[in-house]
């Protein structure tokens, strides 16, 4: 870990499970969540409940779930525009989630922010952002707020791969290393920005991670659909950014299923092949990770059946919590514009 | 007023606000490029690094936009930072981390989040420094909702508006001319002594036209106000001090008084600061109005470095002599 210009590869052994029983099943809970969650959007939109842009975090769980694991209440993140699993993974509510997203007053935001701008500073989620790279900055200074008053605090910048082609990553990425900052940035590499590939508009020789490297800090590249993994790294580099050593780079390498956005078209008939889609499915992060479970004999097929049924109930919930939820009262459009 | 005062810079103003303000509050942090061991370029934060260490008072990379974020995230959590961008023409690099980020934050998360976040820039042509180094850009970000702008034009409005800003739990930010920073003035003692924002200071009384001028233009207005006196023409100068929010209360109530108004401010005119304060007095205070309101802003041209050329962008008193007497020519 040490040597920064080594980039490191990272996946664990599919035949063993040894971290903790609770983490493996709060980690199994965390991923159906987000799942359900992202199928119950995708069916309000549908039926014409949810207006705006829906980014769906389908297949990418394991990098939130992994990730978020590692961290505290307390610590930082922020988000983006295809946000809402790492919300969930860091303790967001679902009801209150998906009130915001359907512009409800009872919403994390009270309607004002939408699917893209969720935030729950009590739970240090500094929000998801509209602005490819726009978190980076905040990240960074909540890094350097945490430093400045000596609280152990990490901040996760999460991040896509189109981010890595925005100016706002040297500047930062740089900032955090010469500060030292307690700063993870994570890259989720699902391989396309918006409708292009990742491949075809970024300069690295294989590794988006590569380009870490020359901001001496250290550089991995794991597999995001393998939760063990994503936890494990996670792990080692938030206890390195508590003791004062600084960022780094992780890049997970992952596969969003469905398009750019909810409505915009199947990515199969136009910029992606279902080959690749059928690859990357059959790594789905999900039965990945409970096949692992059963067999460390962590649980049986019906344990995580009731829990799969209970995940579903408490989705479904948070659907009928958000459309009885009113929109908010007009006089409220100027609230909020100053402290 | 039982405050005494002394006469100190506009660019020692800047140093007292700030150096007070970080004693006062811990959360308090400075950082720019070149501002803890060179003391800036204009050399007004000299000696802070001395008194508060490198810890905070940071000299960062040249990075507009990384630094206005890293400010953005750190007044997110718990700190109250000064950002300093040494030139104004530099805040369009940042421009996503200023109006995206920390202007939405407090209304984009229903009031959850606070930004108080204090970013200190200047404005300002005279200096042969050629067209990416002397504009006034004040009202780029005085268009934009959940951010304070102010614009001092005197040592005192300098220091008590910006101890008013770092204690703003909102973005805030100081547009200070840099062609000012040895000018003089009285500034009260103590360091509880502050100015609110939205609360705009009669600079001169007079009862025959308002003069509203912004930052370096109230001395210019003010120097007019002295030739125009001789003509018999008695002049008052309204500095509005913030631009957002404006005192209009403090502006229309002169214009009614006076019947005329000249709108001046160092910024393109058009589609600038002038154009809003024009049609705000004519909006409230169109039936007390003698003469239509005159608007007088920097030349639409990108500020010319030659000698020859710059002055002539800039409005001076020469300019707004001849405009005010317009006003009087037909009564």
């Amino acid at each position: 870990m040490s040597d920064s210009l080594e980039l490191i590869q990272i996946s664990s052994d599919e035949n063993t499970l040894s971290l903790p029983p609770e983490l493996c099943h709060k980690m199994y809970e965390k991923m159906v969540t987000i799942r359900r969650y992202e199928e119950a959007v995708l069916e309000v939109y549908t039926q014409g409940l949810m207006r705006g842009l829906a980014h769906l975090y389908i297949g990418q769980e394991a990098s939130a779930v992994g990730i978020c694991s590692a961290l505290n209440d307390d610590d930082y993140l922020t988000s983006t525009h295809r946000g809402h699993g790492h919300l969930i993974a860091k303790g967001g509510k679902v009801d209150r989630m998906m009130a915001e997203m359907m512009g409800k007053v009872d919403g994390y935001n009270r309607g004002k922010g939408g699917t893209m701008h969720i935030a729950d500073m009590s739970l240090g989620i500094l929000g998801a952002n509209g602005i490819v790279a726009g978190g980076m900055g905040m990240a960074t200074g909540a890094g350097l707020s945490a430093k400045m008053r000596g609280t152990q605090q990490v901040a996760v910048c999460f991040f896509g791969d189109g981010a890595m082609n925005q100016g706002a990553f040297l500047e930062t990425a740089n900032i955090a290393s010469i500060w030292d900052l307690p700063v993870l940035f994570v890259c989720e590499n699902n391989h396309y920005g918006e409708y292009t590939s990742a491949k075809a508009i970024t300069a690295v020789k294989e590794h988006l991670a590569e380009r870490a490297a020359g901001f001496d800090m250290p550089a991995m590249v794991v597999d995001g659909n393998d939760t063990v993994a994503v936890y494990e790294t996670a792990k080692k580099m938030v206890d390195r950014a508590r003791s004062g050593e600084g960022p780094c780079f992780i890049e997970n390498k992952t596969y969003r299923y469905h398009g750019h956005h909810v409505g915009d078209g199947d990515p199969e008939k136009t910029y992606r092949t279902q080959e690749e889609t059928d690859m990357w499915k059959a790594k789905d992060p999900i039965p990945r990770f409970s096949r692992r479970m059963l067999k460390a004999g962590m649980a049986s097929e019906e344990e995580l059946k009731k829990i799969d049924e209970q995940i579903k109930q408490q989705v479904q919930d948070a659907v009928e919590f958000a459309k009885q939820s009113p929109y908010p009262a007009a006089d409220e459009v100027t609230d909020h514009v100053y402290v | 007023m039982s405050m005494s005062s002394r006469e100190i810079t506009y660019g020692e103003a800047v140093r007292e606000a700030i150096a007070e303000e970080m004693r006062l509050d811990d959360s308090v942090f400075f950082m720019g490029e070149d501002v803890a061991v060179a003391g800036g370029v204009f050399k007004v934060t000299v000696g802070l690094l001395d008194e508060f260490g490198p810890g905070r008072v940071l000299d960062t990379p040249i990075s507009e936009a990384g630094i206005m974020g890293t400010g953005v995230g750190a007044a997110l959590t718990g700190m109250r930072p000064i950002v300093e961008i040494m030139f104004g023409d530099f805040i369009p690099i940042a421009m996503d981390q200023i109006v995206n980020q920390a202007a939405k934050m407090c209304y984009m998360t229903g009031g959850q989040a606070k930004v108080p976040l204090t970013i200190r820039t200047t404005i300002g042509a005279g200096r042969s420094s050629a067209a990416q180094h002397s504009q006034s850009l004040h009202a780029w970000l005085a268009h934009i909702p959940g951010i304070k702008v102010a614009i001092p034009s005197t040592p005192a409005d300098l220091k008590g508006l910006l101890k008013t800003a770092i204690r703003d739990d909102n973005p805030t930010v100081i547009y200070e001319d840099k062609m000012m920073y040895s000018l003089k003035g009285d500034v009260p003692e103590g360091d509880d002594f502050t100015i609110p924002f939205g609360v705009a200071d009669i600079k001169r009384v007079g009862t025959d036209v308002s003069l509203v001028a912004t930052s370096s233009m109230v001395h210019t207005a003010l120097n007019a106000a002295k030739i125009l006196e001789k003509e018999g023409i008695s002049v008052e100068v309204v500095d509005p001090r913030s631009l957002s929010p404006l005192d209009k209360d403090t502006i229309i109530q002169s214009v009614i008084k006076t019947s005329r108004a000249v709108v001046i401010d160092e910024a393109y005119q058009s589609y600038g600061i002038t154009g809003e304060l024009a049609s705000i007095i004519h909006d409230e205070a169109f039936d007390y109005l003698d003469a239509p309101v005159k608007r007088i802003g920097a030349m639409d041209v990108p500020v010319p470095f030659s000698p020859g050329l710059e002055p002539s962008t800039i409005p001076d008193e020469e300019k707004i002599v001849k405009t005010v007497q317009s006003l009087f020519r037909d009564v």
